[in-house]
C-alpha cells in the first residue's frame, strides 16, 4: 500500500478542542504496554483506526536501508490464519479503506470504515502484529514492487532526487541522511530474514500506539482493544541507540545532474525540534517564520522572487517542529528561464538577510497568526487528520495533550523572536546547499515497432 | 516538504463513485438566483466554517486549438487582482482572516472553493474578495505576462516527464480534434500567444451567472446561504449559458504509440472514450471497474500485475466521466526491461474480463465495498461540498446520493459484461508507452 511519506509535511494547525460535545480523548494503556488512545467525534457514522509503530527509516542501519517500508508492504502478505492480501479484501468487503505509511519516524497502518465496523479493524491489526508469516517467495515479489516505487518516484523524478541528496548531505551522522524508501543497493541485496528481524524486533506492544477516532464508545473500544491486543506478549524493546547529528561548522553543498528543463536550489538549514512544548519558544517562532516567508500567495518569498523580481516560477519554504531527530527549515526556488542559479539562491539568502537585519512587521505576524487559528478549526473536519496528529505526537515522545501548549506558543510569538531565530539558526554554519543541474533530456532512438514483444493491437 | 505547487492540472484520478445506504442521504437545498445561478445547499453547525465551490462551464473544452490555454490562465489570472483588489491585496485579505481561496480547473469545469471561519468578520471579507475576482478581474497584462511565462516554465519542466508525455499523447489519440484532447494548460506556444484582452473576453463570455453553479457547506442559515448566492451572482457579466459543446468521439484513434525515453520506467496508457457523467451504463461500468482495476487490491489488474507478478507499483483502470465521454484508461509503471511483459498481462486480463465479465464473488465483493463504504464518502463538509459541486454542475437528480446505492445493487453480471464489451473495444482503443524501447533496442 503502502506509500512513504518523505520527510516533512509542514502543517502549521492542529486541533482545538472548543467544542468538548463534540471533541474529547480519552487514553488507557494496556497491561503488555501498548498505549491506547480514543477520540470521539459524532460528526459521522464513522471510525479511523491507526496503529503506530516507534520504527521508522531513522532505526535502520547501513545495509538495510529500506527495511521499515519493505516490512510495511510485506504486512498485507498474510498471517497464521489471514491469507496473504485477505486482510485488504477483508476491510474492503466492509466498506472500508486502509493503506499504511512509513517516515522517517514510524510506521502506521490505519482502516476507515463505518463505526459499526471497527471491531473487524483491530483484531485483523492485532493479528499481524504478532503472527505474520513472511514468506520467502511473497518477499521475491514485493521486493521487486518496492523497486518499481522506488523507480517511480525517486529514480526517474530529478526533484526527488535533489531532496534525497539534500538529506544524505544535511546530515551526517545522523540516519535522517538515509532515504525513507532505501539505496537502491540496499533493496537489491535485501532478504526476508532482514524483513523478519525487523519485525521480531519493533513489532511489540510496548513499541505500539493505538489511536482511534470517530463515532465509537470508547469503552467498547478499550474492550476489544483488550481483548486483541491485550493477550499479544510484552515483550522487552531493544535499546535504543541515541543518535545525534553533530554540530554542523560550515557550509555544504551537494549538485545533482539529472535530466530535466529547469534548475531547482535548496537552502537547508539545521533547526531545533520541539522537545518541551512548554518551555521553548525557538521552535515555534521558526514555524512563524516559515508561514511569513511562504504562509501565503503574498507571502515574502513568492511575492519578492516570484512576482517582483520575476526571478523565480515556484518558491517554497517549511519547518516541521514534532520529529524523533533533529530538523531542517528548508526554502527553495525554481529559477525563471535566463536567471541563474547562483542569482536566485543569492535572493533567497536575501530574504532571509532582511528578516535577521529588519525584522518582520506586525500585520505579517498576525496574518501568519490568523492562519494558525483558522487552521485549527479546519482540521477538525478530517477524522483522519485528528488521529494523526495524535499518533504522531506520541510517536515523537510528546504528550499530546500539549498540543494546546503550542497553540498558545505560536499565538505567542513575538517579531523580535522571529528574526531572533532567523539570526540564530538560518547561518551559514548550519547551511546545506542543494542545487538540481539539468543535463539536456536524452534523445530516443525511433524504435522499431517489434521491439514490444506482444505490443499490438488485437 | 515544499512540494513544487505546479498548476498544471493533471487528469484527476478520482471517479466520482457515491454509494451508499446506511443513512439517508443529504438535505440538499437547491434554487436558482433572479440572474440564473444554480445553487446547492447544505447546512451543517457541527463547525464554525464554511466551504464554497463556484463552478462555471468554462473548462479547456472551451479553449482552441490555436488559443489552448486560454481558459486555465482566465481562471488563473482572475485571483490575480480584482475590483479595488490588487493580487497582493487579495492574498492578503484571504490570510488576515485565515481563509484558503483555491482554483478548480479540469475540462469540463473552471471556478474556485472558498474555505473561510464562519465567524461574520472573516465571512464577510473573504466573501466580498470572492465576488471581486469572480465579476471584476483585472487581467493586468504585466501579471498575465508573468503567468504565462510561469505556465510556460512549468510545461516545458513536465514535457520531460514520461507521465506527463504520455497523458498527453493518450489523450490526442483518444480525442483527435476535439477540445478534450486538448492539453487543459495549453501549449508552449499557444500559451506564449495570449493576450490580457483574449482573457477578460473568455471572462465576459463564460463567467455568467446563467452558467454557474454553487455549492455551499456548513456554517450558514438558509436565509444567509441565499443572500451569499445572489451577491456572488448578481454582478457577474450578463447573457447565457454557451452553446453545449460537441459530443466526443467514441472511440480512440486506434493502434499504438511508442514514445522512447530515458526513464528507468516505461509508462503504460490504454484507453478510449468511455463514459459520460449522464449515462445509461453508468453503474454497470463504475461497478464493473471496481473488478477489473478500479478497486485496488481487490482488482483483477493488481492482482495479475503487481501482486503475482511484482511488475508495478501502481496498476490501476478508471472511467472518468465527463459531460461528453470521458476516458477509460488503464495504465502502469513498470520497469523498462519488464514492458513487454506487463504489456501483454493487461492485455490478457483486459481480454478475459471483456470474455466473461466478472464473477458472482467479485461482484458481490463490489458491491459490498461500494455500498458499506458510503458513509466514508460523506464523513466531512470538504468531501460533502465536492459531491454538491459535480450534482450542481452536471445538473444530476438531487437524490443522486439517495438512489446511488439501489442502482449499485441492482447492476448485475450480465449488465457489467454486456456494457462493457458495447463501451471497452479494444479495436478502438488507443495504446501509449513512454519509455522502453531504448533498453530493447540496445539488447
Amino acid at each position: 500500500m503502502q506509500f512513504i511519506i518523505h520527510g516533512a509535511l509542514v502543517l502549521v494547525c492542529a486541533l482545538l478542542l472548543a467544542q468538548p460535545a463534540l471533541a474529547s480523548i480519552v487514553e488507557e494503556t494496556l497491561d503488555n504496554g501498548m498505549r491506547v488512545v480514543v477520540k470521539i467525534d459524532r460528526r459521522a457514522p464513522v471510525a479511523v483506526s491507526q496503529v503506530w509503530y516507534r520504527a521508522g527509516a531513522m532505526d535502520e542501519s547501513y545495509g538495510v536501508t529500506g527495511v521499515a517500508h519493505v516490512l510495511e508492504h510485506m504486512m498485507f502478505k498474510g498471517t497464521r490464519d489471514v491469507p496473504a492480501g485477505e486482510f485488504s479484501k477483508r476491510i474492503a468487503a466492509a466498506g472500508g479503506r486502509e493503506n499504511a505509511f512509513t517516515s522517517r519516524d514510524n510506521t502506521t497502518y490505519f482502516q476507515t470504515l463505518r463505526k459499526d465496523r471497527l471491531e473487524l479493524a483491530l483484531k485483523l491489526e492485532a493479528d499481524r502484529m504478532v503472527n505474520l508469516v513472511l514468506s520467502p517467495d511473497e518477499f521475491a515479489k514485493e521486493i521487486k514492487v518496492v523497486m518499481e516505487e522506488r523507480r517511480l518516484r525517486t529514480d526517474d523524478n530529478p526533484q526527488a532526487r535533489l531532496y534525497e541528496a539534500l538529506m544524505a548531505t544535511a546530515y551526517e551522522t545522523h540516519p535522517y541522511r538515509h532515504p525513507v524508501i532505501g539505496w537502491m543497493t540496499d533493496l537489491e541485496n535485501m532478504r526476508v530474514e532482514d524483513a523478519r528481524d525487523w519485525y521480531e524486533r519493533w513489532y511489540t506492544p510496548a513499541n505500539a500506539t493505538l489511536v482511534v477516532a470517530g463515532d465509537v464508545e470508547p469503552d467498547q473500544v478499550f474492550a476489544w482493544a483488550r481483548k486483541y491486543f491485550g493477550v499479544i506478549p510484552a515483550r522487552p524493546l531493544p535499546e535504543r541507540k541515541a543518535v545525534r547529528e553533530r554540530e554542523q561548522n560550515g557550509i555544504r553543498q551537494v549538485t545533482v545532474k539529472a535530466p530535466a528543463k529547469l534548475p531547482l536550489v535548496a537552502l537547508a538549514w539545521h533547526a531545533p525540534r520541539l522537545t518541551r512544548p512548554a518551555e521553548e519558544w525557538e521552535p515555534y517562532a521558526l514555524e512563524i517564520l516559515a508561514g511569513v516567508l511562504d504562509g501565503h500567495a503574498s507571502a515574502r518569498l513568492n511575492q519578492s522572487l516570484v512576482r517582483d523580481q520575476r526571478i523565480a516560477t515556484e518558491v517554497g519554504a517549511g519547518f516541521d517542529a514534532i520529529s524523533r531527530g533533529s530538523g531542517l527549515f528548508i526554502v527553495d526556488a525554481t529559477p525563471a528561464e535566463g536567471h541563474a542559479v547562483a542569482a536566485v539562491q543569492a535572493a533567497l539568502k536575501a530574504e532571509i538577510a532582511r528578516v535577521v537585519d529588519e525584522g518582520i512587521r506586525e500585520p505579517e505576524l498576525a496574518r501568519v497568526k490568523a492562519q494558525v487559528l483558522a487552521g485549527q478549526v479546519f482540521q477538525q473536519d478530517s477524522l483522519f487528520y485528528q488521529a494523526m496528529q495524535i499518533g504522531d505526537w506520541i510517536n515523537v515522545g510528546l504528550d499530546y495533550r500539549d498540543r494546546e501548549v503550542r497553540y498558545a506558543g505560536l499565538r505567542g510569538v513575538t517579531a523580535e523572536q522571529v528574526r531572533a531565530v532567523a539570526a540564530k539558526y538560518l547561518v551559514d554554519d548550519r547551511l546545506t546547499v542543494a542545487v538540481l543541474d539539468p543535463l539536456p533530456i536524452p534523445e530516443g532512438q525511433p524504435a522499431a515497432r517489434n521491439t514490444m514483444g506482444g505490443l499490438h493491437v488485437r | 516538504m515544499s512540494a513544487k505547487r505546479f498548476f498544471i492540472t493533471l487528469v484527476s484520478l478520482l471517479v466520482l463513485t457515491v454509494s451508499s445506504g446506511v443513512r439517508a442521504g443529504l438535505d440538499i437545498r437547491h434554487w436558482v438566483t433572479p440572474e440564473g445561478a444554480r445553487v446547492y445547499f447544505v447546512e451543517n453547525h457541527d463547525l464554525p466554517m464554511l466551504d464554497v465551490s463556484v463552478d462555471f462551464d468554462a473548462g479547456s473544452a472551451r479553449d482552441t486549438r490555436a488559443r489552448s490555454g486560454l481558459a486555465n490562465l482566465t481562471r488563473h489570472v482572475m485571483s490575480l487582482g480584482a475590483g479595488p483588489y490588487s493580487e497582493r491585496d487579495i492574498a492578503e485579505r484571504m490570510a488576515d482572516v485565515g481563509a484558503i481561496l483555491s482554483g478548480r480547473f479540469d475540462a469540463d469545469r473552471a471556478g474556485f472553493t472558498l474555505r473561510t471561519l464562519s465567524g461574520a468578520n472573516e465571512l464577510e471579507q473573504a466573501v466580498t474578495v470572492l465576488i471581486e475576482v469572480l465579476a471584476r478581474p483585472r487581467f493586468e497584462p504585466a501579471i498575465v505576462e508573468r503567468e504565462k511565462a510561469r505556465v510556460v516554465a512549468a510545461l516545458q519542466e513536465a514535457a520531460t516527464k514520461p507521465e506527463f508525455i504520455g497523458e498527453k499523447a493518450f489523450m490526442a489519440a483518444l480525442y483527435g480534434e476535439h477540445p478534450y484532447g486538448l492539453h487543459e494548460s495549453g501549449e508552449v506556444d499557444s500559451v506564449r500567444a495570449l493576450t490580457a484582452s483574449e482573457l477578460a473576453d473568455f471572462h465576459h463570455r463564460h463567467y455568467r451567472a446563467a452558467n454557474m453553479s454553487i455549492a455551499l457547506m456548513g456554517d450558514l442559515t438558509r436565509a444567509q446561504a441565499e443572500a451569499l448566492a445572489s451577491r456572488l451572482a448578481v454582478g457577474l457579466p450578463p447573457g447565457p449559458a454557451p452553446e453545449p459543446i460537441a459530443p466526443a468521439p467514441d472511440s480512440a484513434t486506434p493502434g499504438e504509440r511508442v514514445l522512447p525515453h530515458h526513464a528507468t520506467q516505461s509508462h503504460l496508457f490504454m484507453g478510449l472514450p468511455g463514459l459520460k457523467r449522464e449515462d445509461p451504463d453508468y453503474f454497470p461500468l463504475h461497478v464493473g471497474n471496481y473488478v477489473l482495476g478500479g478497486g485496488g487490491f481487490d482488482s483483477r489488474l493488481t492482482e495479475s500485475v503487481r501482486q503475482k507478478k511484482g511488475l508495478a507499483y501502481s496498476v490501476y483502470s478508471y472511467f472518468m466521466p465527463m459531460r461528453e465521454l470521458g476516458p477509460f484508461q488503464i495504465g502502469l509503471q513498470t520497469r523498462r526491461e519488464s514492458t513487454a511483459e506487463a504489456v501483454a498481462t493487461v492485455r490478457e486480463e483486459l481480454a478475459r474480463y471483456l470474455e466473461s465479465g466478472p464473477s458472482e464473488a467479485e461482484l458481490e465483493q463490489a458491491k459490498n465495498n461500494l455500498i458499506g463504504g458510503f458513509p466514508l464518502r460523506i464523513d466531512s463538509n470538504r468531501k460533502i461540498l465536492e459531491y454538491l459541486a459535480v450534482i450542481g454542475f452536471y445538473r444530476l437528480p438531487l437524490d443522486w446520493l439517495d438512489t446511488y446505492p439501489a442502482k449499485v445493487a441492482a447492476v448485475g453480471r450480465d449488465d457489467i459484461a454486456r456494457a462493457f464489451r458495447a463501451r471497452v473495444r479494444p479495436e478502438a482503443m488507443a495504446t501509449v508507452v513512454v519509455g522502453g524501447q531504448i533498453e530493447n533496442a540496445r539488447k
